[in-house]
């Protein structure tokens, strides 16, 4: 199954408002992503709860996974959010 | 002639004058969990129990379109996300297949995530309260109870409630409540300083309000204290032209001063250039908070937008004086950006200007930020510390503040030490400024959010009001201004109190600026001292204020 494993790069983690635009952006692929933290349970994308219970820090890895017609896409779009620091764009928006 | 049918008015104590009308509409309660219910029809509850849910994320969705700050409408937002999760979905279905009804599935779904975050500690721990809001939301929602909080019904409306917690009143719209009703609460409760801050009419400790029913419409006289039931058209005339005659009395503007033309000047608490009042309302700003740049920011501001955020509210002033306060953040008011540890009391902890001890350069960007907008905008600007308890602290700070090349350095009083000290902080610094909330706090080892502790908390209170004095005395001695910034100055009964203690200025919300205008321009000096005496020689609170008004 094709995998991503990618290091968080938001400040505050995959919390707040990197999570919130994680699960967004999840939600909005044709494909059902997981995503996990070491060989713990792997969690749906799209959950806003479950994303979060992660508990997920700048720099903790994380593996995403998903299958199907564009998977392969829908992997690259979510490991490039997560690599970014979405707390220092807000910055750069404000 | 006869006077007009109808309900006896209910009486209150009025905390915060003024008139207003409309349909009454409680707070609503945080719902209880009924004894659990047979489930007859699984798939029927099972969809009832997911439509409360996504009826909570169409009003989350709804707040946050009409939040003003950013920040609360992300906050908003990240809340309406956790309801609309396909997962927690999934499980309230499961737990109805499993025989529980609606309140009790969704209970149970959100219990899980509960014991979750909280075993995680940290960001989540305190995410928990969103959770139990949230559950507490879509549990009313199944119920057919209004969901708890304060009612966003898209039209003004008169706000009930047995008293008014902080919490509800986080996004509460000035433009939808135009007067606060609550059944206990004083002069100084919450419900009492939020009207007042918000310049709406209050009434509090109104017996048998609960007996009106939601949509009830009155008309709430903040001055009487008189909550009308079911006024007709005309009588709310005749009582908004009232008001208005009273009104036009005290809002005359112009520095403040005493009926024989001693000076307090009037100064207006801003936390961004949005809140610095029109006109010539305000002599100054006498409290610029600048935490507001900081919150959730995860990186530090740097000097230029630093620079552009106070010049600002400095270019509002016209050229008059802008006291601007340093970063009042630490542990008790976390921001991010500090990466602060967690400090077992944190209101004893590394807060206010002892971030300075660990991390000077944020003083010191501030400080060139504020010398910056200061410069650009030809405003008089003065600089003051927060939390700071002794001369060398206040030392410090004046030496920083100078190096910045700003001309008036200051000190807040927020602690004991720094009041019984005054006269030693006055020989390196040019100004103080009491902070009345804080400094009761800790003069009386009181926490601000303890509400059993409200009544020590009381600005009246006579220990409080003798540290005034001292300090004040101490700027008298030395000729350099002592003003009071704070709950305390925005109360009109105690103005003239706090002049004759002596205080210079006294800085407050907007909205307040008129009523305290008004009530010193009542008083001669020689009655405020007078009075201030009376007040300082009480032996409680509740004397000390009863002193004042019958005096």
């Amino acid at each position: 199954m094709p995998t991503r494993t990618v290091t968080v790069g938001s400040a505050s983690g995959l919390h707040a408002r990197p999570a919130a635009l994680f699960v967004a952006a999840a939600t909005a692929q044709p494909v059902r992503v997981t995503i996990r933290v070491g060989d713990k349970r792997p969690v749906p994308a799209n959950s806003m709860l479950s994303v979060l219970s992660l508990g997920a820090k700048r720099g903790t890895e994380v593996v995403i996974e998903a299958e199907g017609e564009g998977a392969e896409a829908a992997l690259d779009t979510l490991a490039d959010l997560l690599v970014r620091d979405l707390d220092a764009e807000e910055q750069a928006d404000a | 002639m006869p006077e007009p049918s109808g309900p006896q008015p209910l009486r209150g104590i009025g905390v915060s004058r003024g008139v207003a009308g409309g349909p009454l509409m409680w707070v609503g309660a945080v719902p209880t969990l009924p004894p659990p219910a047979p489930v007859t029809d699984p798939s029927a509850e099972a969809d009832r129990a997911v439509a409360a849910l996504a009826e909570v994320v169409v009003e989350l969705g709804r707040r946050a379109d009409r939040a003003r700050e950013q920040t609360v409408a992300d906050v908003l937002r990240a809340q309406a996300m956790m309801a609309d999760d396909p997962v927690l979905a999934d499980t309230v279905r499961e737990e109805v297949a499993a025989g529980r009804d609606a309140p009790h599935a969704i209970d149970t779904a959100f219990a899980t995530y509960r014991t979750a975050f909280e075993a995680a500690g940290g960001y989540l721990a305190e995410r928990v309260a969103d959770l139990d809001d949230l559950r507490d939301r879509a549990v009313a929602v199944c119920l057919g109870l209004p969901m708890p909080g304060v009612p966003a019904p898209g039209h003004p409306y008169v706000l009930a409630a047995r008293d008014l917690a902080p919490a509800d009143t986080v996004d509460l719209d000035p433009e939808q409540v135009v007067a606060l009703v609550t059944e206990v609460g004083g002069p100084t409760s919450h419900t009492a300083i939020l009207a007042r801050a918000l310049g709406l009419p209050a009434v509090v400790g109104v017996a048998g309000l609960r007996e009106l029913t939601e949509g009830d419409p009155v008309l709430v006289d903040g001055g009487s204290g008189l909550v009308e039931i079911g006024p007709d058209a005309a009588a709310l005339a005749a009582r908004r032209s009232v008001a208005a005659t009273t009104a036009a009395g005290a809002t005359g503007s112009g520095p403040g001063r005493t009926s024989d033309g001693h000076p307090v000047a009037l100064l207006a608490n801003v936390g961004s250039a949005r809140e610095v009042p029109g006109g010539d309302d305000a002599e100054g700003v006498g409290l610029f908070r600048t935490e507001l740049l900081f919150l959730d920011r995860t990186r530090e501001p740097d000097v230029d937008e630093q620079a552009a955020a106070y010049g600002k509210v400095f270019a509002r002033m016209d050229g008059r004086r802008v006291v601007i306060r340093t970063l009042d953040a630490g542990a008790d008011k976390p921001l991010p950006f500090l990466r602060q540890p967690e400090e077992p009391n944190p209101a004893l902890g590394v807060r206010g200007l002892r971030v300075a001890r660990r991390q000077p350069a944020v003083l010191r960007t501030q400080l060139a930020a504020i010398a910056r907008a200061a410069a650009d905008t030809g405003a008089d600007v003065w600089v003051m510390a927060p939390m700071v308890a002794t001369r060398a602290e206040a030392a410090d700070f004046a030496e920083a503040v100078r190096a910045a090349g700003l001309p008036k350095a200051g000190v807040m009083i927020e602690v004991p030490a720094a009041a019984l000290r005054a006269g030693q902080l006055l020989e390196v610094v040019d100004f103080l400024s009491i902070g009345t909330n804080d400094l009761s706090q800790y003069t009386f080892a009181a926490d601000r959010q303890c509400a059993d502790l409200a009544e020590l908390l009381d600005p009246w209170q006579p220990a409080l009001l003798q540290l005034i004095a001292g300090a004040a005395a101490a700027g008298r001695s030395a000729g350099k201004p002592v003003g009071v910034c704070g709950e305390a100055a925005a109360d009109p009964l105690l103005a003239p109190v706090l002049a004759g203690l002596g205080v210079t200025s006294l800085s407050m919300s907007g909205p307040a600026l008129s009523w305290v205008r008004a009530a010193l321009a009542e008083h001669t000096f020689a009655d405020c001292e007078r009075l201030a005496k009376l007040a300082l020689d009480a032996d409680d609170a509740r004397h000390a204020r009863a002193l004042a008004g019958n005096a």
